[in-house]
Protein backbone atom coordinates (compact mmCIF):
# COMPACT_ATOMS: atom_id res chain seq x y z
CA UNK A 1 0.00 0.00 0.00
CA UNK A 2 2.03 2.91 -1.09
CA UNK A 3 1.50 5.89 -3.47
CA UNK A 4 0.07 9.31 -2.17
CA UNK A 5 -0.24 9.74 1.08
CA UNK A 6 -3.40 11.98 1.24
CA UNK A 7 -3.54 12.75 5.08
CA UNK A 8 0.00 14.03 4.72
CA UNK A 9 -1.82 17.09 2.62
CA UNK A 10 -3.55 19.98 3.86
CA UNK A 11 -6.83 18.61 4.05
CA UNK A 12 -5.42 15.39 5.05
CA UNK A 13 -4.21 17.07 8.21
CA UNK A 14 -6.82 19.32 8.44
CA UNK A 15 -9.32 16.19 9.13
CA UNK A 16 -7.18 13.96 11.61
CA UNK A 17 -7.05 17.40 13.25
CA UNK A 18 -11.21 17.65 12.90
CA UNK A 19 -11.45 13.92 14.02
CA UNK A 20 -9.38 14.00 17.22
CA UNK A 21 -11.70 16.71 18.05
CA UNK A 22 -14.42 15.15 17.36
CA UNK A 23 -13.21 11.72 19.42
CA UNK A 24 -12.01 13.40 22.59
CA UNK A 25 -15.13 15.21 23.79
CA UNK A 26 -16.80 12.41 23.10
CA UNK A 27 -14.39 10.28 25.06
CA UNK A 28 -15.01 13.26 27.95
CA UNK A 29 -19.05 12.25 27.52
CA UNK A 30 -17.83 8.40 27.59
CA UNK A 31 -16.72 8.78 31.08
CA UNK A 32 -12.84 10.54 31.02
CA UNK A 33 -12.37 13.06 33.09
CA UNK A 34 -13.33 17.15 32.41
CA UNK A 35 -11.39 18.88 29.55
CA UNK A 36 -9.41 15.23 29.62
CA UNK A 37 -10.80 13.08 26.91
CA UNK A 38 -7.14 13.01 25.77
CA UNK A 39 -3.76 14.05 27.46
CA UNK A 40 -0.88 11.76 26.42
CA UNK A 41 0.76 13.22 29.75
CA UNK A 42 -2.03 12.82 32.47
CA UNK A 43 -2.84 9.36 30.76
CA UNK A 44 0.73 8.72 31.25
CA UNK A 45 0.75 9.60 34.91
CA UNK A 46 -2.10 7.12 35.35
CA UNK A 47 -0.44 4.61 33.85
CA UNK A 48 2.87 5.16 36.52
CA UNK A 49 0.18 5.15 39.21
CA UNK A 50 -1.70 2.19 38.29
CA UNK A 51 1.33 0.14 38.17
CA UNK A 52 2.68 1.85 41.77
CA UNK A 53 5.86 3.91 40.35
CA UNK A 54 3.54 6.57 42.75
CA UNK A 55 1.00 6.09 45.08
CA UNK A 56 -1.11 9.17 44.53
CA UNK A 57 -4.15 7.60 44.98
CA UNK A 58 -6.60 9.75 42.74
CA UNK A 59 -4.56 9.25 39.22
CA UNK A 60 -4.11 5.41 38.58
CA UNK A 61 -5.14 3.86 35.72
CA UNK A 62 -4.26 1.85 33.09
CA UNK A 63 -5.26 4.23 29.66
CA UNK A 64 -6.30 2.27 27.20
CA UNK A 65 -5.69 5.42 24.81
CA UNK A 66 -1.87 5.43 25.32
CA UNK A 67 -1.72 1.68 24.40
CA UNK A 68 -4.10 2.39 21.57
CA UNK A 69 -1.72 5.27 20.14
CA UNK A 70 1.16 3.16 19.98
CA UNK A 71 -0.49 0.38 18.30
CA UNK A 72 -2.67 2.11 16.15
CA UNK A 73 0.48 3.86 15.07
CA UNK A 74 2.04 0.97 14.09
CA UNK A 75 -0.72 -0.76 12.43
CA UNK A 76 -0.54 2.08 9.86
CA UNK A 77 3.53 1.80 9.48
CA UNK A 78 3.37 -1.76 8.60
CA UNK A 79 0.30 -1.38 6.18
CA UNK A 80 2.09 1.18 4.90
CA UNK A 81 5.14 -0.34 5.14
CA UNK A 82 6.99 2.68 6.78
CA UNK A 83 8.02 0.17 9.91
CA UNK A 84 11.71 1.55 10.28
CA UNK A 85 13.40 0.43 13.65
CA UNK A 86 16.26 2.53 14.47
CA UNK A 87 17.75 4.00 17.63
CA UNK A 88 20.42 5.49 18.88
CA UNK A 89 20.00 9.13 19.00
CA UNK A 90 20.97 10.12 22.27
CA UNK A 91 18.81 8.01 24.19
CA UNK A 92 19.50 8.87 27.26
CA UNK A 93 19.03 12.90 26.73
CA UNK A 94 16.03 11.68 25.01
CA UNK A 95 15.10 10.35 28.74
CA UNK A 96 15.75 12.88 30.79
CA UNK A 97 14.03 15.26 28.67
CA UNK A 98 10.63 13.04 28.90
CA UNK A 99 11.48 13.10 32.48
CA UNK A 100 11.14 16.38 32.61
CA UNK A 101 8.31 17.79 29.60
CA UNK A 102 6.08 14.89 32.52
CA UNK A 103 7.35 17.15 35.05
CA UNK A 104 6.41 20.66 33.19
CA UNK A 105 3.21 19.52 31.83
CA UNK A 106 2.10 18.57 35.47
CA UNK A 107 2.78 21.71 37.48
CA UNK A 108 0.51 23.12 34.25
CA UNK A 109 -2.08 19.84 34.73
CA UNK A 110 -1.91 19.13 31.37
CA UNK A 111 -0.07 18.13 28.01
CA UNK A 112 -0.27 20.17 24.30
CA UNK A 113 -3.32 18.69 23.94
CA UNK A 114 -5.01 18.61 27.10
CA UNK A 115 -4.34 22.67 26.54
CA UNK A 116 -5.86 22.93 23.54
CA UNK A 117 -8.90 20.71 25.06
CA UNK A 118 -9.08 22.84 28.15
CA UNK A 119 -9.26 25.80 25.89
CA UNK A 120 -12.07 24.53 24.18
CA UNK A 121 -13.73 23.50 27.08
CA UNK A 122 -13.41 26.99 28.12
CA UNK A 123 -10.82 26.78 30.83
CA UNK A 124 -9.05 30.47 30.40
CA UNK A 125 -5.85 29.44 32.29
CA UNK A 126 -5.24 27.39 29.13
CA UNK A 127 -4.50 30.50 27.61
CA UNK A 128 -1.01 30.71 29.86
CA UNK A 129 -0.49 27.28 29.21
CA UNK A 130 -0.56 27.49 25.60
CA UNK A 131 1.15 31.26 25.71
CA UNK A 132 4.05 29.31 27.95
CA UNK A 133 4.33 26.69 25.70
CA UNK A 134 4.89 28.80 22.42
CA UNK A 135 7.35 30.33 24.57
CA UNK A 136 9.47 26.76 25.32
CA UNK A 137 8.89 26.08 21.68
CA UNK A 138 10.73 29.71 20.48
CA UNK A 139 13.42 29.05 23.16
CA UNK A 140 13.78 25.45 21.68
CA UNK A 141 13.97 26.89 18.16
CA UNK A 142 16.84 29.33 18.81
CA UNK A 143 18.87 25.90 19.92
CA UNK A 144 17.62 24.60 16.24
CA UNK A 145 18.77 27.47 14.75
CA UNK A 146 22.20 27.45 16.39
CA UNK A 147 23.06 23.85 15.53
CA UNK A 148 21.43 21.81 18.60
CA UNK A 149 20.69 18.54 17.56
CA UNK A 150 20.78 14.93 19.09
CA UNK A 151 22.40 13.13 16.52
CA UNK A 152 21.59 10.06 14.30
CA UNK A 153 19.80 7.23 14.63
CA UNK A 154 21.09 3.74 13.56
CA UNK A 155 18.94 1.17 11.41
CA UNK A 156 18.62 -1.75 14.10
CA UNK A 157 16.47 -5.12 14.75
CA UNK A 158 12.91 -5.22 14.06
CA UNK A 159 13.30 -6.11 17.99
CA UNK A 160 14.29 -2.96 19.19
CA UNK A 161 11.31 -1.32 17.76
CA UNK A 162 8.68 -3.47 19.00
CA UNK A 163 10.09 -2.92 22.83
CA UNK A 164 7.16 -0.24 23.50
CA UNK A 165 4.49 -1.94 21.42
CA UNK A 166 5.31 -4.57 23.86
CA UNK A 167 5.21 -3.16 27.20
CA UNK A 168 1.89 -1.47 25.86
CA UNK A 169 0.99 -5.65 25.74
CA UNK A 170 1.80 -6.40 28.87
CA UNK A 171 -0.04 -3.23 30.30
CA UNK A 172 -2.75 -4.28 28.79
CA UNK A 173 -2.63 -7.94 29.39
CA UNK A 174 -2.56 -6.69 33.25
CA UNK A 175 -5.06 -4.67 33.02
CA UNK A 176 -6.97 -8.01 31.73
CA UNK A 177 -5.88 -10.20 34.37
CA UNK A 178 -6.62 -8.05 37.10
CA UNK A 179 -9.34 -5.81 35.93
CA UNK A 180 -10.91 -3.22 38.40
CA UNK A 181 -13.23 -4.54 41.08
CA UNK A 182 -16.07 -2.22 42.14
CA UNK A 183 -15.08 -0.43 45.79
CA UNK A 184 -11.53 -1.76 45.39
CA UNK A 185 -8.24 0.36 45.08
CA UNK A 186 -6.64 -2.56 44.32
CA UNK A 187 -6.63 -5.34 41.90
CA UNK A 188 -3.90 -7.94 42.14
CA UNK A 189 -0.91 -6.02 40.90
CA UNK A 190 -2.45 -3.24 39.99
CA UNK A 191 -3.82 0.31 41.80
CA UNK A 192 -7.37 1.25 40.77
CA UNK A 193 -8.51 4.93 41.37
CA UNK A 194 -12.15 5.35 43.79
CA UNK A 195 -11.88 8.59 42.76
CA UNK A 196 -10.78 11.75 41.66
CA UNK A 197 -9.47 11.60 37.84
CA UNK A 198 -8.49 8.38 37.83
CA UNK A 199 -11.59 6.61 38.47
CA UNK A 200 -13.12 8.89 35.79
CA UNK A 201 -12.74 6.92 32.18
CA UNK A 202 -14.96 5.92 29.06
CA UNK A 203 -15.10 1.65 28.81
CA UNK A 204 -11.77 -0.25 28.07
CA UNK A 205 -12.87 -1.21 24.69
CA UNK A 206 -13.96 1.99 23.53
CA UNK A 207 -10.86 3.69 24.84
CA UNK A 208 -8.92 1.49 23.22
CA UNK A 209 -10.99 1.52 20.04
CA UNK A 210 -10.84 5.42 19.86
CA UNK A 211 -6.83 5.14 20.89
CA UNK A 212 -6.48 3.02 17.76
CA UNK A 213 -7.82 5.07 15.61
CA UNK A 214 -5.94 8.18 16.36
CA UNK A 215 -3.01 5.95 16.41
CA UNK A 216 -3.24 4.79 12.77
CA UNK A 217 -4.22 8.65 11.69
CA UNK A 218 -1.76 10.41 13.71
CA UNK A 219 1.00 8.06 11.90
CA UNK A 220 -0.41 9.03 8.55
CA UNK A 221 -0.54 12.75 8.85
CA UNK A 222 2.29 13.17 11.53
CA UNK A 223 0.00 14.81 13.81
CA UNK A 224 2.30 16.75 16.57
CA UNK A 225 1.42 19.34 18.22
CA UNK A 226 4.68 21.01 19.25
CA UNK A 227 5.79 20.73 15.89
CA UNK A 228 2.50 23.03 14.80
CA UNK A 229 3.63 25.82 16.80
CA UNK A 230 7.92 24.73 15.95
CA UNK A 231 7.14 24.71 12.00
CA UNK A 232 5.11 28.07 12.36
CA UNK A 233 8.11 29.71 14.59
CA UNK A 234 11.04 28.12 12.41
CA UNK A 235 10.07 27.65 9.04
CA UNK A 236 7.00 30.20 8.77
CA UNK A 237 5.64 26.61 7.44
CA UNK A 238 1.88 26.26 8.81
CA UNK A 239 0.60 22.66 7.28
CA UNK A 240 0.81 21.07 11.05
CA UNK A 241 -0.58 24.25 12.36
CA UNK A 242 -4.25 23.65 10.31
CA UNK A 243 -4.04 20.60 12.12
CA UNK A 244 -3.78 21.73 15.40
CA UNK A 245 -6.23 24.32 15.02
CA UNK A 246 -9.02 22.08 13.47
CA UNK A 247 -8.54 20.15 16.74
CA UNK A 248 -9.26 23.02 18.34
CA UNK A 249 -12.24 23.83 16.67
CA UNK A 250 -13.83 20.62 16.34
CA UNK A 251 -13.76 20.15 19.96
CA UNK A 252 -15.32 23.57 20.95
CA UNK A 253 -18.01 22.47 18.67
CA UNK A 254 -18.40 19.03 19.95
CA UNK A 255 -18.41 20.40 23.22
CA UNK A 256 -20.66 23.21 22.48
CA UNK A 257 -22.88 19.74 21.39
CA UNK A 258 -22.39 17.65 24.22
CA UNK A 259 -23.09 20.91 27.12
CA UNK A 260 -19.52 20.68 28.10
CA UNK A 261 -18.40 24.16 27.39
CA UNK A 262 -17.96 26.08 30.02
CA UNK A 263 -15.91 29.49 30.09
CA UNK A 264 -14.05 31.04 33.02
CA UNK A 265 -10.73 30.60 35.48
CA UNK A 266 -11.91 29.50 38.34
CA UNK A 267 -13.43 25.93 39.41
CA UNK A 268 -12.23 24.50 35.64
CA UNK A 269 -11.83 21.01 35.63
CA UNK A 270 -8.60 19.77 37.12
CA UNK A 271 -7.40 22.97 36.54
CA UNK A 272 -5.33 25.57 38.90
CA UNK A 273 -5.50 29.36 38.35
CA UNK A 274 -1.37 30.25 39.09
CA UNK A 275 -1.03 31.88 36.09
CA UNK A 276 2.75 31.94 36.45
CA UNK A 277 3.49 28.53 36.66
CA UNK A 278 0.50 27.89 34.69
CA UNK A 279 2.68 29.29 31.97
CA UNK A 280 6.08 28.06 33.58
CA UNK A 281 5.08 24.39 33.90
CA UNK A 282 4.15 25.02 30.09
CA UNK A 283 7.61 27.11 29.22
CA UNK A 284 9.55 23.75 30.61
CA UNK A 285 7.29 21.21 28.71
CA UNK A 286 7.43 22.95 25.35
CA UNK A 287 11.47 23.14 25.27
CA UNK A 288 11.83 19.98 26.32
CA UNK A 289 9.32 18.86 23.53
CA UNK A 290 10.88 20.49 21.10
CA UNK A 291 14.36 19.99 22.16
CA UNK A 292 12.89 15.88 21.87
CA UNK A 293 11.83 16.86 18.54
CA UNK A 294 8.00 16.21 19.38
CA UNK A 295 4.76 16.58 21.40
CA UNK A 296 4.26 13.66 23.84
CA UNK A 297 1.44 12.13 21.12
CA UNK A 298 3.93 12.55 18.62
CA UNK A 299 6.67 10.49 20.69
CA UNK A 300 3.95 7.41 21.11
CA UNK A 301 2.78 7.44 17.05
CA UNK A 302 6.80 7.26 16.50
CA UNK A 303 7.73 4.86 19.16
CA UNK A 304 4.76 2.41 17.46
CA UNK A 305 6.50 3.05 14.03
CA UNK A 306 10.22 1.83 15.53
CA UNK A 307 11.58 4.83 16.49
CA UNK A 308 13.39 3.55 19.82
CA UNK A 309 14.59 6.81 20.89
CA UNK A 310 11.13 8.12 21.37
CA UNK A 311 10.28 5.07 23.17
CA UNK A 312 12.92 6.06 25.72
CA UNK A 313 11.50 9.50 25.87
CA UNK A 314 7.64 7.85 26.49
CA UNK A 315 9.52 5.52 29.78
CA UNK A 316 10.94 8.67 30.98
CA UNK A 317 7.78 10.33 30.70
CA UNK A 318 6.45 7.46 33.04
CA UNK A 319 8.95 7.69 35.06
CA UNK A 320 8.76 11.43 35.38
CA UNK A 321 5.65 10.98 36.35
CA UNK A 322 6.59 9.03 39.01
CA UNK A 323 9.10 11.54 40.73
CA UNK A 324 6.58 14.16 40.03
CA UNK A 325 4.02 13.04 42.56
CA UNK A 326 6.91 10.96 45.15
CA UNK A 327 8.37 14.32 45.31
CA UNK A 328 5.14 16.56 45.57
CA UNK A 329 6.25 18.60 42.38
CA UNK A 330 2.66 18.00 40.21
CA UNK A 331 0.12 20.13 40.84
CA UNK A 332 -3.68 19.72 42.19
CA UNK A 333 -6.33 21.79 41.96
CA UNK A 334 -5.28 23.57 44.83
CA UNK A 335 -2.37 25.00 42.97
CA UNK A 336 0.88 24.21 42.70
CA UNK A 337 2.75 21.33 44.72
CA UNK A 338 5.66 22.24 47.50
CA UNK A 339 8.40 21.98 45.27
CA UNK A 340 6.64 22.36 42.10
CA UNK A 341 8.13 25.41 41.60
CA UNK A 342 12.14 23.97 42.36
CA UNK A 343 11.46 20.86 39.74
CA UNK A 344 10.35 24.17 37.27
CA UNK A 345 13.70 26.01 37.60
CA UNK A 346 15.87 23.06 37.49
CA UNK A 347 14.00 21.28 34.41
CA UNK A 348 14.84 24.56 32.53
CA UNK A 349 18.37 24.54 33.57
CA UNK A 350 18.89 21.24 32.74
CA UNK A 351 17.16 21.92 29.26
CA UNK A 352 19.47 24.77 28.80
CA UNK A 353 22.59 22.77 29.24
CA UNK A 354 21.05 20.21 26.88
CA UNK A 355 20.38 23.32 24.28
CA UNK A 356 23.59 25.26 24.72
CA UNK A 357 25.84 21.86 24.84
CA UNK A 358 24.50 19.84 22.09
CA UNK A 359 25.86 21.63 19.23
CA UNK A 360 27.32 21.03 16.36
CA UNK A 361 27.81 23.23 12.97
CA UNK A 362 28.21 19.53 10.42
CA UNK A 363 26.26 16.40 11.53
CA UNK B 1 27.61 20.50 -9.78
CA UNK B 2 25.21 19.15 -7.65
CA UNK B 3 24.58 19.26 -3.93
CA UNK B 4 24.14 16.94 -1.81
CA UNK B 5 22.48 16.94 1.82
CA UNK B 6 22.41 13.52 3.65
CA UNK B 7 19.98 13.88 6.11
CA UNK B 8 19.68 10.12 6.47
CA UNK B 9 19.50 9.37 10.54
CA UNK B 10 18.26 12.96 11.57
CA UNK B 11 14.87 13.24 12.49
CA UNK B 12 12.48 15.76 12.76
CA UNK B 13 13.08 18.82 12.19
CA UNK B 14 17.29 18.66 11.25
CA UNK B 15 16.18 17.43 7.64
CA UNK B 16 14.18 20.54 6.61
CA UNK B 17 16.66 22.77 8.19
CA UNK B 18 19.79 21.30 6.17
CA UNK B 19 17.93 21.12 2.55
CA UNK B 20 16.80 25.31 3.75
CA UNK B 21 19.98 26.49 4.77
CA UNK B 22 21.50 24.90 1.32
CA UNK B 23 18.80 26.50 -0.90
CA UNK B 24 19.58 29.69 0.86
CA UNK B 25 23.63 29.78 1.25
CA UNK B 26 24.22 26.89 -1.12
CA UNK B 27 25.81 27.59 -4.85
CA UNK B 28 24.64 25.02 -6.78
CA UNK B 29 20.99 24.96 -8.71
CA UNK B 30 20.75 21.30 -8.42
CA UNK B 31 20.27 20.12 -4.70
CA UNK B 32 19.81 16.41 -3.97
CA UNK B 33 18.71 15.52 0.02
CA UNK B 34 18.79 11.67 1.13
CA UNK B 35 16.32 10.83 3.78
CA UNK B 36 15.08 7.62 5.45
CA UNK B 37 11.97 8.38 6.70
CA UNK B 38 8.65 9.07 4.45
CA UNK B 39 8.13 11.90 7.18
CA UNK B 40 11.79 13.77 6.31
CA UNK B 41 10.52 12.79 2.48
CA UNK B 42 7.05 14.86 2.70
CA UNK B 43 8.40 17.81 5.01
CA UNK B 44 11.96 17.99 2.98
CA UNK B 45 9.49 17.96 -0.26
CA UNK B 46 6.87 20.29 1.27
CA UNK B 47 10.17 22.75 2.34
CA UNK B 48 11.28 22.95 -1.13
CA UNK B 49 8.43 23.86 -2.93
CA UNK B 50 7.36 26.27 -0.42
CA UNK B 51 10.86 27.89 -1.51
CA UNK B 52 9.72 27.48 -5.22
CA UNK B 53 12.37 25.18 -6.31
CA UNK B 54 10.95 22.69 -8.88
CA UNK B 55 10.97 19.04 -7.67
CA UNK B 56 12.19 16.74 -10.24
CA UNK B 57 12.65 13.35 -8.56
CA UNK B 58 11.80 11.27 -5.44
CA UNK B 59 13.22 8.08 -5.53
CA UNK B 60 13.94 4.95 -3.69
CA UNK B 61 17.51 5.07 -2.39
CA UNK B 62 18.51 2.24 0.23
CA UNK B 63 16.39 2.08 2.89
CA UNK B 64 15.12 5.85 2.55
CA UNK B 65 14.27 8.33 -0.42
CA UNK B 66 16.72 10.07 -2.66
CA UNK B 67 15.39 13.89 -3.41
CA UNK B 68 16.31 15.87 -6.30
CA UNK B 69 14.96 19.25 -6.95
CA UNK B 70 16.68 22.36 -9.10
CA UNK B 71 16.54 25.95 -7.53
CA UNK B 72 14.90 28.63 -9.47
Amino acid sequence: MKGKNIFATRWGIIGVGACIGILAPLLQKLGNPGNMGICVACFERDIAGAIGLHRAAVVQYIRPEIIGFVFGSLIAAYLFKEYRPRVGSAPVVRFVLGTFAMIGALVFLGCPWRAVLRLAGGDGNAILGLLGLTFGIWIGTLFLKNGYNLGRTQTTHTTVGWMLPLIMIGLLVLMLIFPQVEGQDKSGVLFYSLKGPGAMHAPLILSLIVGLGIGFLAQRSRFCTMGAIRDTVLFGQTHLLSGFVSLVVFAFLTNLVLGQFKAGFAGQPVAHTQHVWNFAGMTLAGLAFALAGGCPGRQLFLSGEGDGDAAVFVLGMIVGAGFAHNFGLASSPKGVGPHGIAAVIIGLLVCLFIGFTMRRKSV
Amino acid sequence: MVATVDARGLSCPQPVIMTLDEIKKGSEKEIIVLVDTDTSKENVTRAAESQGCKVNEVSPEGEGYRITFTKE
